[in-house]
């Protein structure tokens, strides 16, 4: 069976599941209520991608600093880089968006509460991108640095034009993989009252009294997302993989 | 060469790989390193290459000590080439561009001038046709080939071969040794670590036995293999020669 094909069988086989327990349900659909709201549904769309794209920037250089941190030789650096990124990842990103918006970004008077959502989501994601990165660096061979230093580069040019090349072919799918789960993690930014694609949702349901007809919309638009980028993903391991 | 090393010492955690070791040839172009796996051959070829420093003992070349910093080293090594076991060519450059990386970075030519500088060895070595391809395309033959080349080409003083054959199957091995003895004959000095007492006898100058740390026995090629009045050496020798 070819694998298309194959795809398109699990995934018939489980929309007519989902049919068969809605049937059963008797849900009474209103779609005309809900669909009033469009304009409000693309809008938090929409202020999801921005969020979670600026997210992936300050993550991404949080994430290299991170890792610098990780690998330093100096006791105090790698102290850092370490509880950071075991303080993040041991603990809800819900506990630290209102810990970081409503004591940190209150003690420091930043007012802006979607400032605040991107730098709280960035550190976060940003610990999970230092150990993506530190990954890559530590999978590049000693020998490549040897050869590098043998024919006379500099450390910086070894860096440039021999580790950070492999580096990044390497890091870019999970770095893909890791943009999924920032735009689903975004979700959460509803709790500081910032109008992005869930909070619509919410809000649309409280006027609308009609649950499935705004999160069934919900789901899709988080699919139409990262369905795509998972297939990047896929993609970029396919394209840069090579014996080394 | 005149190579002259003295009281030579490396340890790597407390292990000692090179006890005082001393050797001083005379001014030859090719000097080929034997001996047991273990006994320090390599780690004094990378002295010599300037990869690492010794914690004792000073190597000279033709008069010239080499550098004790880092700083220093680096700069001696822009004037030497070094060729590994396992190639270590870069994963993600083409086979021209591995070559082009030193010519054009370390030692400034213009990318016009560089292919200009690598065109006729390619052709020589019969490597013009796989110049695009990545290493992981080239058969182990082709890869050390081109990594002579790459250490090669930008006309190195000396150059150093760590067992550049012990990789390679018997006849992938015939052509890089094939390829050391022309540029022999051409005139490029080398020290060569290798496992191949064949072609040792065929192209060494001088050879040099390295085993405990220290040079044990050293002569021209002949007095070495035929009747080496040390007999570990000897027996090392008959051992392995058929």
């Amino acid at each position: 069976m070819p694998r298309w094909l194959a795809h398109l069988l699990v995934v018939a086989l489980f929309a007519a599941l989902v049919a068969l327990a809605f049937a059963r349900v008797n849900y009474a659909w209103n779609w005309p209520a809900v669909w009033a709201y469009r304009e409000k549904f693309l809008l938090g769309w929409l202020t999801t991608i921005a969020m979670s794209l600026a997210a992936l920037v300050v993550s991404s250089l949080i994430g290299i600093l991170a890792s610098l941190c990780l690998q330093s030789r100096r006791p105090l650096l790698e102290a850092v880089g370490r509880v950071y990124v075991e303080l993040i990842r041991g603990t809800p990103l819900l506990v630290q968006l209102l810990i970081g918006f409503y004591v940190i970004a209150n003690a420091v008077g930043l007012e802006n509460r979607y400032v605040v959502g991107v730098l709280v989501l960035s550190l976060f994601s940003g610990a999970y991108m230092a150990e993506i990165f530190r990954g890559g660096l530590a999978a590049i061979p000693t020998t490549q640095r040897d050869a590098a230093r043998a024919i006379g580069l500099t450390p910086w040019q070894s860096l440039r034009f021999v580790i950070l090349p492999q580096a990044i072919r390497l890091v870019l799918p999970p770095v893909a993989g890791q943009l999924v789960s920032l735009i689903k993690d975004s979700s959460l930014l509803s709790v500081i009252a910032i109008s992005e694609f869930t909070l619509s949702a919410q809000e649309v349901n409280a006027f609308t009294y009609s649950t499935l007809e705004c999160y069934l919309p919900l789901a899709a638009g988080y699919l139409l997302l990262t369905l795509p980028l998972s297939a990047l993903a896929r993609w970029l391991e396919r394209r840069f993989h090579y014996e080394s | 060469m005149n190579l002259v090393v003295t009281d030579l010492t490396q340890r790597f955690a407390g292990t000692t790989v090179l006890d005082r070791l001393s050797l001083a040839t005379g001014d030859i172009r090719a000097l080929v390193l034997v001996g047991p796996s273990g006994g320090g051959k390599t780690t004094l070829l990378r002295i010599l290459a300037g990869l690492d420093l010794p914690v004792a003992g000073r190597v000279a070349f033709a008069g010239r000590e080499l550098p004790r910093d880092e700083a220093g080293l680096q700069a001696y090594r822009k004037t030497v080439g070094t060729v590994f076991q396992a190639y270590n060519l870069f994963p993600h450059l083409s086979a021209l561009d591995n070559l082009l990386l030193p010519l054009v970075q370390v030692h400034k030519l213009s990318p016009v001038e560089a292919r200009e500088r690598v065109r006729e060895p390619l052709e020589r070595f019969g490597l013009a046709a796989h110049a695009h391809k990545r290493p992981a395309e080239l058969s182990g033959g082709q890869k050390q080939r081109i990594a002579i080349l790459r250490a090669l080409v930008v006309r190195p003083a000396c150059l150093f071969l760590d067992e550049p054959t012990s990789a390679l199957d018997p006849e992938m091995a015939a052509e890089v040794l094939d390829m050391i003895q022309e540029l022999k004959l051409q005139g490029t000095r080398f020290v060569l670590v290798t496992h191949e007492m064949q072609f040792a006898r065929r192209a060494a100058d001088e050879v040099a036995f390295v085993g405990d740390g220290r040079v044990l026995a050293h002569g021209s090629a002949a007095e070495m293999f035929t009747n080496c009045p040390q007999p570990r050496v000897r027996a090392f020798f008959q051992r392995i020669l058929p």
